[in-house]
C-alpha cells in the first residue's frame, strides 16, 4: 500500500498486526490521527516561524519605518494634488491646450515608442522563432544543442531589458536604436521559451510521417511543426507586443528613446501637470493597443477553431 | 493501392474545380495577404530608417559591444569579504523589497478581490468599476511609481516597496477575484442552508477553496517582483539596481558582469524556493487516488 498522508499510511497493510475487533481499529485510528495532527502542527509552526523571520528581516533591511511612512503621506498627497491640472469649466479648451502644451513633441515620441516596441517585437520574434526549434526536447536529440539554445534563451530573458538598455546605450549611443535592441533581446528570451513549450506539445504524427517519407530536419519543421504551432505563436507574439509597448514607454529612463525620457524629465524637474498628461497618454495608448491586439488574437484563434 | 502519382491530370483538374480553396486561396484573399505583408515590410523599413539602423552604426556598436564583453570576462571577484558584503547587502535589500511589496499587495488585494468577483458582488456596474480600477492600477509602471514614491519617502527601499505593492494590488486582485469566481458553489449553499451569515460563508465556504490558489498566485508574483526589484534601484529606489547603474556608469564592466551573475543566481534561487513552496501548498493537499 502506498497511500499515505503526510508520511502516515492511510490504510493498514497486510503486514500490520491483524485487527482484533472494533476497539483495536478505533485505537489505531486515534493513534494515526494524533500522529498526523502532530506532524501538521509541527509543519505549521515551522512555516510560521520562517515567515516571521522573513518579515522581520525585510522590515529591518527594507527600512519599513511606520513613522517615516506617516511623515511621507502628506508629501504624497501634496504631489498628487500638484500633478492634477487646473481645469475650469468656462475656459476648458484653453486649460486643456495648456495641459497638453507640448502635444506635438509628445505625439512624435509616442509614435517612436510604439515603433520601438514594434521593431523590437519583430527582431525578437525572428530570434525566438529560430531558437525555439533547437530548444524543443521532442525535435532535437542532440543534448548539447538543446542545452546551449535553452541556456541562451534563459540568459536573454532573465536579465531585465533595462539592464540591456544601459549597456546598449553605452555601445550604440543614446537613442531608440539601443532601446530596440534591448527589448528585442529580452523578447527573444521570453518568447523563445513560450514557443518551445508550444513545440513540445504538438502532435508528433505529422513529424513521423514526414520522417518516414524521407524529409530532412528543416522540411519536418516547415511542413509538420510550423502549421501546428503558428496560431499559438501569433497569439503569444501579440501578447508580447502589448508588454513591449509598456517597456518601451519607460526605456527612455536610461536614454534609449521613447516617451520615458519625457516622464523622467517631468518628474525630476517638477513639471507637475506634464506628469498627469503623460500618464493619460500612455494609459490610453496601452488600452488601445490591448484592444486591437485582442481582436487580432481572437481572429487568429477563431480561424483555428473553425478548421 | 492507388499512389498519388496514379492520379490522372483530368482527376486533378476535376478536384481543383470542385474545391478551389484547397489548392490556392482566392484572388481577393491572396491580394489582401500580399497587401498586409507589404504594409508590414514598409513599416519595418520606415522604423529602420527612422531609428538610423545604418550598417556602419551597427558595426561600430557591435565593435564596442565586443569590447565591453571582452572586459566583462573574466568576471570580477570581490577581493575581500567586506567588499563582497556591499552587493550581498544590496541583493538582500532587493529581496526585502520584493517580499514586503508582495505581502502588502496581497493583504490589500484580499478584501478588494471579493468586490471584483461575480458571485459576491452582484451589482454589475459596481463590479465593472472595481475591475477597471484593478486595470488602472496594473497599468502603472513600477518604475514610474518608484519615482513618485521617492518624492514622498526619499531615496531608498521604502519607495521601491510601495511601487511594487501598488502596481501588484491590481494584478493580485484580478487573479484573486478570478479564483473566487471559479469556486464550487455547493459549499456556499451548504453553509447558507445551515444558517451561516455572509462572513461565515466567506470564512467557511470560500476561503478554504481559494486560499491555496491565492497563495500560489502570490508566490508567482513574488518571483516576478524579485525580477523587477532588481531594476528599481536604477531610479534610486533601493536594491541591487543602484549598484549596477553605478558600476555601468563607471565602466567597471567586469564588476557589472559579476553583479548580473549574482542577480541571475538570486532569481533562480527564489524561483526554485517558491516552486518548492507551491508544491507543498497545492501539490500534497490534493488526494490523488
Amino acid at each position: 500500500m502506498s497511500e499515505s498522508f503526510a508520511g502516515v499510511p492511510l490504510l493498514s497493510t497486510p503486514g500490520d498486526a491483524a485487527p482484533t475487533g472494533a476497539n483495536a481499529a478505533v485505537t489505531r485510528f486515534h493513534a494515526r490521527y494524533a500522529a498526523m495532527a502532530k506532524r501538521k502542527r509541527r509543519n505549521d509552526i515551522c512555516f510560521a516561524l520562517g515567515f516571521a523571520a522573513c518579515l522581520a528581516a525585510s522590515m529591518v533591511i527594507g527600512d519599513f519605518d511606520p513613522v517615516k511612512i506617516w511623515n511621507g503621506l502628506p508629501r504624497l498627497h501634496e504631489f498628487i494634488v500638484k500633478i492634477l491640472p487646473v481645469l475650469r469649466w468656462d475656459s476648458l479648451g484653453a486649460d486643456f491646450a495648456e495641459w497638453f502644451l507640448p502635444a506635438k513633441l509628445w505625439l512624435k515620441l509616442l509614435i517612436e515608442t510604439v515603433l520601438i516596441a514594434f521593431l523590437a517585437t519583430v527582431f525578437g520574434v525572428c530570434g525566438a522563432f529560430a531558437l525555439s526549434f533547437p530548444a524543443s526536447r521532442n525535435l532535437v536529440r542532440n543534448r548539447s544543442i538543446l542545452f546551449l539554445s535553452r541556456r541562451a534563451l534563459e540568459i536573454a530573458r532573465t536579465v531585465p531589458d533595462l539592464v540591456y538598455a544601459l549597456i546598449f546605450v553605452f555601445c550604440f549611443g543614446i537613442g531608440p536604436l539601443a532601446g530596440v535592441l534591448a527589448i528585442a533581446v529580452h523578447t527573444m528570451g521570453a518568447l523563445g521559451k513560450l514557443y518551445s513549450e508550444v513545440n513540445e506539445n504538438i502532435d508528433m504524427k505529422p513529424v513521423e510521417g514526414l520522417t518516414a517519407a524521407g524529409a530532412n530536419w528543416l522540411q519536418r519543421i516547415r511542413y509538420a511543426v510550423v502549421p501546428q504551432v503558428l496560431p499559438n505563436f501569433v497569439s503569444y507574439t501579440l501578447l508580447r507586443f502589448e508588454i513591449n509597448v509598456r517597456s518601451s514607454s519607460i526605456i527612455g529612463f536610461v536614454g534609449a528613446g521613447g516617451l520615458g525620457q519625457e516622464i523622467r524629465t517631468a518628474i525630476s524637474f517638477q513639471y507637475y501637470t506634464d506628469i498627469s498628461a503623460l500618464f493619460l497618454i500612455i494609459l490610453a495608448t496601452v488600452a488601445v493597443i490591448d484592444l486591437v491586439c485582442e481582436r487580432i488574437r481572437h481572429h487568429f484563434i477563431g480561424h483555428e477553431k473553425l478548421a | 493501392m492507388r499512389q498519388p502519382s496514379d492520379l490522372s491530370a483530368a482527376e486533378i483538374a476535376a478536384a481543383r474545380a470542385r474545391l478551389p480553396q484547397a489548392f490556392s486561396a482566392g484572388p481577393r484573399e491572396s491580394l489582401l495577404k500580399a497587401g498586409a505583408w507589404l504594409l508590414f515590410a514598409a513599416l519595418v523599413l520606415y522604423a529602420l530608417i527612422e531609428f538610423n539602423f545604418s550598417p556602419t552604426r551597427l558595426w561600430e556598436g557591435l565593435g564596442k559591444l565586443g569590447f565591453v564583453l571582452g572586459f566583462m570576462l573574466p568576471p570580477y571577484v570581490w577581493p575581500s569579504w567586506e567588499l563582497f558584503m556591499e552587493p550581498v547587502a544590496a541583493i538582500g535589500e532587493t529581496l526585502a523589497m520584493a517580499f514586503l511589496g508582495t505581502l502588502l499587495a496581497a493583504l490589500a488585494a484580499l478584501p478588494l478581490s471579493f468586490l471584483g468577483a461575480k458571485n459576491i458582488l452582484r451589482v454589475e456596474w459596481m463590479r465593472f468599476g472595481v475591475r477597471r480600477g484593478f486595470d488602472t492600477l496594473r497599468a502603472f509602471e513600477q518604475l514610474v511609481l518608484a519615482l513618485i514614491f521617492i518624492r514622498a519617502f526619499g531615496l531608498g527601499p521604502l519607495a521601491g516597496i510601495f511601487a511594487i505593492a501598488i502596481s501588484d494590488i491590481g494584478v493580485l486582485s484580478k487573479l484573486f477575484s478570478e479564483a473566487i469566481e471559479n469556486i464550487d458553489q455547493k459549499q456556499v449553499e451548504g453553509v447558507r442552508a445551515s444558517g451561516g451569515g455572509p462572513l461565515q460563508v466567506i470564512r467557511l465556504a470560500i476561503l478554504p477553496q481559494v486560499l491555496p490558489v491565492m497563495l500560489s498566485n502570490v508566490l508567482y508574483q513574488l518571483e516576478s517582483n524579485t525580477r523587477s526589484a532588481t531594476i528599481l534601484g536604477i531610479v534610486g529606489a533601493g536594491g541591487i539596481g543602484q549598484l549596477l547603474y553605478d558600476r555601468i556608469g563607471a565602466n567597471n564592466w567586469d564588476e557589472v558582469m559579476s553583479i548580473v551573475l549574482l542577480i541571475l543566481v538570486t532569481v533562480y534561487a527564489i524561483d526554485s524556493l517558491s516552486g518548492w513552496l507551491r508544491g507543498r501548498i497545492i501539490g500534497k493537499n490534493e488526494y490523488r487516488p
